[in-house]
């Protein structure tokens, strides 16, 4: 478990991040809170001659709520995340997922930004924020722009972000109505076995609006639409909820691993669906 | 006024057997000054590093090491060609095979050590290792011990003879190139004929699966020969510091007097740490070649990937009983998979270790255990893992074939065990594969845990469970997993019991200094079990003098008495033995001392607690440290000055620790979840050193007993991959996994033992394992489940419902 050699950079600015990303290119990566890059570098699985920590420049890590539009800085931790009261009571899902993710001391460390940059199909923000509607908000030698995350994710560690970019936060606004966050994992520091991010509104007894992505069941995190639209109008009778994980299962694809065969994960992965509506709903 | 210090308040000084001692080690521990293996470092020290094989089976064309050997700061690049002219490229194994130490001319499984990189840096060196080019060409891969059997690939050509065919083997004939040995005990014509005439014959097959000791320290040594003076010293995550003394000896032809080993603290063994590892020989080939100390520490996959694993038991069995129950007898048959090399590490006459305590608890007339060993593309090991040789596997399979039979014969299980029990009066009991069991009384325990839990209660609240559950009320089943173990520990008696041609006793030596204080050491070595608390409690009672005031010493060979260390629960009862032993060395010349000092007769003076007294005459007496200062400074006439005393102990018996345990699980049907509600343990391990101590080594052993039965395992694909190569998929639970755990006991001493103590250190695990598995299975009984295999992880369990139609 001991990494290749690799040089080490602490810049204090963006503009000396991305010069020395243009400068070393596929050779350089950026570090955040190191909690998924740097077990990658021990096992020797990712090789970087240029590291890049993120820890140094300052603005990166603000919480702020206004407005009901809510702005995370890349380097925010989970654990600023669980700490903070105006996240709590404005996107109460956050805290209830960041809680089911890896164990404290990992969550001191991880951020925001490298899980979602991470591009890892095992993580569990990603999901979460399409459920959101976040976008994500990069910064290269091109200047700045903005990816929705229902767009950004291409394939395992495949992002739409280019190796200039640096993902500098994330926003969205302030979901309404009920939420859960659902995850079926082995034990604690583990990633989903299968996981569902669900918002909710209901107006006049029934869905009015639903957003629901599926966590480490594809290459890639999976919201589904039609799972949604299952629902909408609907007073998440059981039908209904059957109708939604029927819609689910045709958009997920999930592969065998240690945690089990495709038929058990596709189970566990609509009874973690059931779960979530439930509790969201009656949250609602 | 000065309170009159009672004879309470004297017991309770010496803090001696009975009480809860805190534990002297913890302060260190706790407070990160603990001296492990990765914390020695000397002047000039080279570190070492592996290239494995990503090869489970593959003959190696070449091995190129120029570019490693370029890199700035490698110092060397072993392969086996370099270690041949030594003799030093195949080392024995402790059952009695040989493994390679370095790769040669082939790989067995993926992660064997194929070259060792010798570098002033530990980065260097890892660096280095991936410079180093063999050129591999792939052979069949064999991972079915079954298909092993069949195959026309020999594995291991090493033990064929001239025209090809299997030589006979260090224990007896094998019958295929891929078979190591066959191992019997008892009657196999005697319990067919049974089987036969029985009224009910339930049978069962059972995989125990490949799992894995995994302490939290990976194994490692430092090897530091000294060119001037020619001595070896070896710092060692040993479990048996003096054998691998006399291995080392053996191996390297330096004579043993010239060679120290140190085993400082161990961060948990396990099982782990007995056997000898290619790292030891390497960082010691390193040192003598290039004249500087070499560390070799592995990583946590290299951990997993290489050394020792457990279990991997394959078993078949068949139990006969009457039709009211009482059962008549026992058949039981292993393929056992021991992957590449045999290193098992089992005294020399039990290739399969105490596997023929395979009756447990019950008085079962006839038996018979056939276990057959099996070559295949896997790491080598099957150690004891937290227990006794194969007791796990012994006490897995007749507790599961218990269920089995209580199944077939619509019975209850706890009634099932109590119609079946050896009884208090039968004891000493010889069990029909060869045991004598010294001390039991299983029903007095058996009812003391049902009635502890309400089993009846249970019984009922689970069958309304049932129907709830039918009625479509929930989705939770319950199941109520009992176990009845009994341990075979203690190893032991040197008629019977050696490793390597050594026996199996042990030894403590005591030296009590002039003012009343002493050092004790011993050939036992600690890795967490808390033996410089617990010995100076057995020694304080023994001599009379504060346990606070006696330091306990083990691992450093070369102040050490000779030992077999520490494993199979055998420190209290051999090296516990022999430290009451020379305790009562101590309180014999003590006495005599006494009596000069009070001009009495040797006879007129009696022991109590701290002091000899006149007898009958209380007031006059000589306490042990008035004693211990005369020794030393009183020409006693007819005594030598001094109060030493060592005492080696070679047990008449193994001692057999016993215990009742009950858990409560509710299993999520949907997600094959589990939740362990209950988990109540009864241990009983003869006298009770120090209750604190036994409460901490049942918590642990139930923990990984958890951890085996409801997920940890070493998996391997088709190919001979491993897949569960870190912690990420290798399951150690955390405090979050773990239940509460209610703890009991009953005491039944040992009558052999010198304080009746029989050693707790792995009961837990060996009854908790099957105590978990039951749980499980016993949740599905109602929907027609007989047995599944473990580990019971959550899709496994989900697989169970879902072949039973509970997801229907
Ligand atoms: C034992 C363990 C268990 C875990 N369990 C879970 C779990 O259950 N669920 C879960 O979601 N995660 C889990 N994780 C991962 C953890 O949450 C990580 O911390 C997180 O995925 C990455 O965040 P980081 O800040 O550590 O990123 P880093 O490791 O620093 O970076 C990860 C990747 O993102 C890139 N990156 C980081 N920041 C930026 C940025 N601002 N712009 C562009 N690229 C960037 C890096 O270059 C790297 O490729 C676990 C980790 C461990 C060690």
């Amino acid at each position: 478990m001991i990494p290749a050699e690799f040089e080490y950079y602490r810049p204090a600015s963006m503009e000396d991040v991305i010069a020395l990303l243009e400068e070393h290119g596929d050779d350089a990566r950026v570090m955040a809170g190191g909690h998924s890059l740097i077990p990658m570098m021990k096992l020797r699985m990712a090789d970087i001659p240029h590291l890049i920590d993120l820890q140094g420049i300052d603005g990166l890590a603000n919480i702020t709520v206004e407005n009901g539009k809510v702005t995370l800085g890349a380097m925010v931790t989970q654990h600023n995340i669980i700490g903070s009261d105006a996240l709590t009571s404005a996107v109460p899902i956050l805290r209830e997922a960041a809680l089911q993710i890896a164990d404290p001391q990992v969550r001191y460390m991880g951020t925001i930004g490298g899980n979602v940059a991470n591009g890892d199909p095992g993580n569990d923000m990603p999901g979460l924020m399409q459920c959101l509607n976040a976008e994500f908000h990069l910064i290269g030698p091109d200047g700045e722009r903005t990816v929705e995350a229902r767009d950004f994710y291409e394939a395992a560690y495949m992002t739409d972000r280019e190796d200039e970019e640096v993902l500098t936060g994330i926003s969205f606004d302030a979901p309404s109505g009920g939420y859960a966050y659902e995850k079926q994992k082995r034990k604690i520091g583990d990633y989903a076995t299968a996981a569902a991010a669900v918002q909710m509104t209901k107006v006049d007894g029934v869905v009015a609006t639903a957003s629901i992505a599926m966590t480490n069941l594809s290459d890639v995190p999976v919201w589904s639409e039609a799972t949604a639209d299952a629902l909408i109008g609907t007073d998440c009778n059981e039908g209904a909820v059957k109708a939604a994980i029927q819609a689910m299962l045709g958009d997920i694809d999930p592969t065998e691993d240690n945690r089990g065969p495709v038929a058990f994960k596709r189970h566990a992965a609509g009874i973690v669906l059931g779960r979530a509506i439930a509790r969201a709903w009656s949250r609602t | 006024m000065k309170d009159e210090v009672t004879r309470e308040d004297r017991v309770a000084n010496l803090k001696g057997m009975g009480c809860s001692r805190k534990r002297v080690e913890d302060a260190r521990f706790t407070q990160g000054k603990g001296n492990y293996v990765d914390d020695v470092k000397l002047p000039g020290m080279l570190h070492g590093d592996f290239v494995r094989s990503p090869y489970a089976h593959a003959r190696i064309k070449s091995i190129n090491i120029d570019a490693a050997m370029a890199l700035p700061g490698v110092t060397a690049v072993l392969t086996a060609k370099d270690l041949e002219p030594l003799g030093l490229h195949w080392m024995p194994t402790l059952a009695g095979d040989k493994q390679m130490v370095l790769a040669d001319g082939k790989v067995l499984f993926q992660g064997q050590e194929v070259a060792f990189v010798v570098a002033a840096d530990r980065y260097v060196a890892a660096d280095a290792v991936e410079l180093v080019e063999v050129e591999y060409e792939e052979l069949e891969v064999l991972v079915d011990p079954f298909k092993a059997l069949q195959s026309d690939v020999s594995l291991r050509e090493d033990t064929l003879d001239a025209d090809g065919k299997a030589a006979d083997g260090a224990h007896g004939p094998r019958k295929h190139p891929n078979h190591i040995f066959k191992w019997e005990a008892g009657d196999e014509a005697a319990t067919d004929q049974v089987m036969d005439s029985a009224e009910v014959v339930a049978t069962e097959e059972m995989y125990y699966h490949r799992t894995h000791p995994c302490p939290l320290e990976t194994c490692g040594s430092v090897a530091s020969m000294d060119k001037v003076n020619g001595k070896l010293t070896l710092w060692g995550t040993f479990q048996a510091p003096h054998v691998v003394r006399t291995v080392a000896s053996l191996l390297s032809g330096i004579e043993e007097h010239n060679i120290r080993v140190i085993a400082p603290d161990i961060g948990g063994g396990f099982g782990n740490k007995v056997g000898v590892y290619p790292g030891y020989i390497c960082s010691i080939v390193a040192s003598i070649v290039t004249g500087l100390p070499v560390k070799w520490v592995e990583d946590r996959m290299e951990n997993l990937m290489s050394t020792a694993f457990a279990r991997d038991y394959w078993m078949k069995g068949k139990i006969s009983a009457t039709k009211d129950g009482k059962i008549t007898g026992l058949h039981c048959h292993v393929t056992a998979d021991h992957g590449a090399f045999d290193a098992c590490a089992d005294p020399t006459k039990f290739p399969a270790g105490f596997m023929n305590i395979c009756t447990g608890s019950y008085d079962i007339p006839v038996a018979y255990l056939g276990v057959d060993g099996v070559y295949t593309n896997k790491a080598p090991g099957g150690v004891s893992y937290r227990c006794s040789f194969r007791v796990t596997e012994a006490v897995y399979f007749i507790e599961r074939m218990i269920e089995v039979l209580a199944i077939k014969l619509n019975m209850d299980p706890a009634e099932l065990r109590s119609k079946n029990f050896i009884k208090k009066d039968q004891f000493p009991y010889q069990a029909a594969l060869g045991w004598e069991y010294d001390s039991g009384d299983y029903q007095t325990a058996w009812d003391k845990a049902l009635e502890a839990v309400d089993y009846k209660g249970l019984r009922a609240e689970q069958a309304q469970r049932v129907e709830d559950f039918k009625a479509g009320k929930t989705r939770k089943l319950m199941g109520i997993g009992l176990t009845f173990f009994t341990e075979i520990v203690g190893a032991g008696p040197v008629k019977n019991c050696d490793i390597l041609g050594m026996g199996m006793f042990d030894s403590c030596e005591i030296r009590i200094h002039p003012t009343g204080s002493a050092v004790a050491r011993l050939g036992t070595i600690s890795q967490g079990q808390g033996h410089a608390t617990t010995f100076a409690q057995i020694l304080a009672t023994e001599v009379g003098l504060p346990a606070d005031s006696i330091t306990i010493e083990e691992g450093d060979t070369d102040t050490a008495p000779y030992g077999l260390g520490t494993y199979g629960s055998r420190s209290t009862p051999v090296a516990g033995a022999a430290t009451a032993m020379a305790g009562r060395k101590i309180r014999a010349k003590a006495q005599m001392i006494a009596a000069y000092l009070l001009e009495v007769h040797d006879d007129d003076v009696e022991f109590d607690v701290d002091r000899f007294v006149v007898k009958g005459a209380p007031e006059r007496f000589k306490t042990m440290k008035e004693i211990a200062y005369a020794a030393y400074n009183q020409a006693i006439p007819g005594l030598e000055p001094g109060l030493e005393a060592v005492s080696y102990y070679d047990p008449p018996n193994m001692t057999y620790p016993f215990g009742a345990y009950v858990c409560v699980m509710d299993i999520d049907v949907d997600t094959g979840v589990p939740e362990i509600r209950r988990f109540y343990a009864l241990d009983d391990c003869g006298t009770r050193i120090n209750p604190m101590v036994i409460d901490g080594q049942i918590h642990g052993g139930l923990t990984e007993a958890l951890a085996v039965a409801l997920g940890q395992e070493i998996a391997y694909d088709d190919q001979g991959n491993v897949k569960t190569g870190t912690l990420m998929d290798f399951f150690l639970p955390t405090a979050w996994e773990v239940p509460n755990y209610e703890t009991d006991f009953t005491v039944t001493p040992s009558p052999h033992h010198p304080i009746g103590a029989k050693g707790v250190g792995e009961s837990p695990h060996v009854g908790g394992v099957p105590c978990f598995s039951n749980a499980v299975q016993d949740a599905f009984r109602p929907f027609g489940n007989t047995h599944t295999n473990m580990p019971h992880d959550h899709w496994r369990i989900w697989q169970t419902a879902n072949d039973l139609g509970l997801h229907d």
